[in-house]
């Protein structure tokens, strides 16, 4: 639901119930690059475990909003509440991200770079890091190094990487770019079931139809704001319209 | 502008007028130097000057830093800008005076190379201004007059001491030993009348800043507004 | 993890992806011997005149070696946007950025193993001081080179021009450092003074841009 006027952001955290302290507030929230208004005022309030799939044309700013909710970006005006804390940085430990790029090392192999990046959250052992990629459907002892992977084994890894430590919030940015199918099927049916646990997963998708089976609700945006918000059922018609090409 | 900015302004050009008639044709003429020796009371009020403009740009720039203070950025930017003008100065004056006392250009005494090393500090802090993409340029901008200004006691120490390894030519009658009562008199009639120019221009450069910041954020404001890309 | 197993891990990790790619290490190697022969070209060392001059000539090669090596040392992080992973992860920026500090004065330091035969054989060296004098000074300073050069990499990757703005802020700041690193070893080289004053300034330098380093480098590091 969309939030009207001036909220303070301590009367929203104070409010006792812990479904309210966990979800993604964002009020007044404007991003500028430059001259370049990427957000321009988004006030939205996201219940947490749900499924957010957001979707809008090139350049609406939905990257952005998820660097935002990230903690990769600072906003130009306005502010973020998630998961009870004032800013990403204080609960980074539950957050997963994957981005465009795939945050990865060419260089070293699968799990070597799952290895590392598991330290980064403190996680000391290998079988998590083997659990995440047979998860994602990949094979733990594989030694070619990523930069040798195809586009859509990097995207699978990148996707593990970001849920490697099991966060409960998970940003991603087009986790289905140059996934085969039924790959992204299979993909989009997991995240189903992470949500199924309590996590809030926000998915950047052009592939929208994927997410009908899974999704919660659909954000559209478009030039910097969330234009509508709407559940799986009612937005079939409309995302088949934007997705176009892409499907 | 307000009226006291202006009788600001018009007493500061007074001041000057005095302090350079002072200069030129009051002060008692050195003994050994002659006249060229005047470049003094615009040699060393610059640098004082200069020195003051340095300092200001690393307390704003922590400020920067702490708080994010756009105010605190605008004052980095005009107070660095300014005090490399009078860097320039000094640098230029400096071999200007030394030419023909000594005969040489240029002397690697502590005090003129530390000054060319803050001068090379601050325009190197000016193009990162210039170069950094967008939001970040007053961050980074900000961590470099704070290493520019720690550097200084450091650089000046070093000198000091390759100074004394390479002894140069002293210079005579030095600065502030033993200078005659009437030059001193002088002599703090232009570091007044520096000082006030300085606070001049920072103050315009400052106004000028938080002007191009504000028609920014209009334009920012606007593009929201628009909806337009 | 701690920040200090992190910076381990993180530093074994770049170490291991440098062995294996060896694109940097080689380069650096050749350009290295480069150098020094460009320089006995220019400056044609004759037994008694370079003994005065070499202390800063070698110091100009090490400076040259290390920009190179500075250059390339958030490379890997940029090209595929891994920065953003550290980010958005729980992991402190410092452990970071000293991993990276270790790990290019790692590499400068071996390079300069590597050059210093080389000069003491094209200029017929012979010190009068004590050569471990020498190694601390090298130590000292490739550390101060290093430790700065290292965090205005970093603050370069947010500049248009990128590769000519870390000599260009670098440099500057990086003066009284290379007086201390030049006089020194030609103190020690000469036997004609004591580099002991040069050596406090270095260890006072190093002291204190670390820590300015250190404070400053999460504001960079997140500056967006």
């Amino acid at each position: 639901m969309p939030l009207d006027g001036n909220i303070q952001p301590e009367a929203v955290i104070s409010v006792e119930s812990p479904a309210i302290q966990a979800a993604i507030v964002l009020q007044d929230l404007v991003k500028f690059f430059g001259r370049f208004a990427a957000l321009r005022g988004i006030s939205e309030y996201f219940v947490p475990a749900r499924l957010y799939v957001v979707v809008g044309d090139n350049g609406a700013g939905k990257s952005t909003l998820l660097r935002v909710i990230a903690g990769l970006t600072q906003p130009s005006q306005g502010w973020v509440r998630l998961l009870g804390a004032k800013n990403a940085g204080a609960v980074a430990h539950r957050i997963g991200y994957m981005g465009h790029a795939s945050l990865l090392y060419d260089e070293l192999n699968g799990m070597e770079n799952l290895r590392y990046f598991a330290g980064l959250y403190g996680i000391p052992d290998d079988a998590v890091c083997r659990d995440a990629m047979r998860k994602v459907g990949l094979d733990a002892d594989l030694e070619r190094r990523v930069g040798q992977y195809s586009q859509g084994m990097r995207q699978r890894l990148s996707l593990a990487r970001a849920v490697l430590h099991d966060p409960d919030l998970i940003l991603l940015d087009e986790p289905f770019s140059n996934v085969d199918a039924r790959s992204a099927r299979d993909m989009a049916a997991v995240l189903g079931r992470v949500r199924d646990q309590g996590k809030t997963i926000f998915v950047v998708t052009h592939q929208a139809a994927l997410m009908e089976q899974v999704a919660d609700e659909f954000v559209q945006m478009s030039a910097g704001k969330i234009v509508s918000r709407t559940g799986p059922k009612q937005v079939s018609a409309s995302v088949a319209v934007d997705a176009g090409g892409a499907l | 502008m307000k009226p006291f900015s202006i009788a600001f302004i018009v007493l500061t050009l007074g001041l000057l007028a005095f302090s350079t008639y002072q200069a030129l044709f009051v002060a008692p003429t050195e003994q050994t130097m002659g006249e060229v020796q005047r470049i003094f009371y615009y040699h060393v009020p610059s640098a004082w000057v200069a020195g003051v403009c340095f300092f200001v740009n690393f307390l704003a720039s922590i400020a920067y830093i702490v708080k994010r203070n756009e105010k605190a950025d605008a004052l980095a930017a005009a107070s660095a800008e300014v005090g490399v003008v009078f860097c320039t100065i000094v640098l230029l004056t400096g071999p200007i005076w030394a030419r023909p006392v000594w005969g040489i250009w240029w002397t690697w005494d502590a005090r003129l190379t530390t000054t060319l090393v803050l001068w090379l500090i601050y325009v190197s802090y000016l193009i990162v201004r210039r170069f950094a993409a967008g939001s970040q340029t007053q961050i980074l901008a900000a961590v470099i007059g704070i290493f520019g200004f720690v550097d200084v006691p450091i650089v000046y120490m070093s000198i000091r001491w390759f100074r004394t390894q390479h002894p140069s030519p002293v210079m005579a009658g030095g600065e502030n030993s033993g200078l005659d009562p009437a030059m001193l008199h002088v002599f703090f009639w232009n570091l007044l009348a520096f000082t006030c120019v300085g606070i001049i221009f920072i103050g315009l450069r400052y106004r000028l800043q938080t002007m191009e910041d504000t028609l920014e954020a209009e334009h920012a404001q606007l593009a929201l507004e628009g909806g337009s890309q | 993890m701690s920040s200090l197993s992190l910076a381990r891990a993180t530093l074994l990790k770049d170490l291991r992806m440098e062995w294996r790619s060896k694109d940097a290490i080689n380069s650096m190697l050749f350009f290295s011997l480069l150098v020094v022969v460009i320089f006995s070209f220019a400056f044609n060392p004759t037994a008694e005149e370079s003994r005065l001059i070499v202390g800063g000539l070698i110091w100009v090669a090490f400076l040259f070696a290390a920009v190179v090596a500075l250059n390339q040392t958030w490379a890997r992080e940029l090209r595929n946007q891994v920065l953003d992973a550290y980010r958005v992860s729980p992991a402190p920026a410092n452990a970071l950025f000293v991993a990276k500090v270790l790990g290019n004065f790692l590499f400068v330091v071996v390079l300069e193993a590597l050059m210093a035969p080389l000069f003491v054989v094209f200029y017929q060296l012979r010190s009068v001081g004590p050569v471990w004098q020498l190694v601390i000074i090298a130590l000292l300073g490739t550390w101060a080179l290093v430790v700065n050069g290292t965090f205005f990499a970093a603050l370069s990757i947010r500049t248009r021009n990128r590769e000519i703005m870390l000599p260009l802020i670098l440099f500057p700041i990086s003066i009284p450092a290379l007086l201390a690193m030049v006089d020194s070893t030609t103190a020690v080289l000469t036997g004609e003074s004591s580099p002991d004053f040069w050596m406090k300034l270095l260890v006072v330098y190093d002291v204190i841009f670390t820590a300015v380093c250190l404070l400053l480098f999460e504001s960079v590091l997140n500056a967006e």
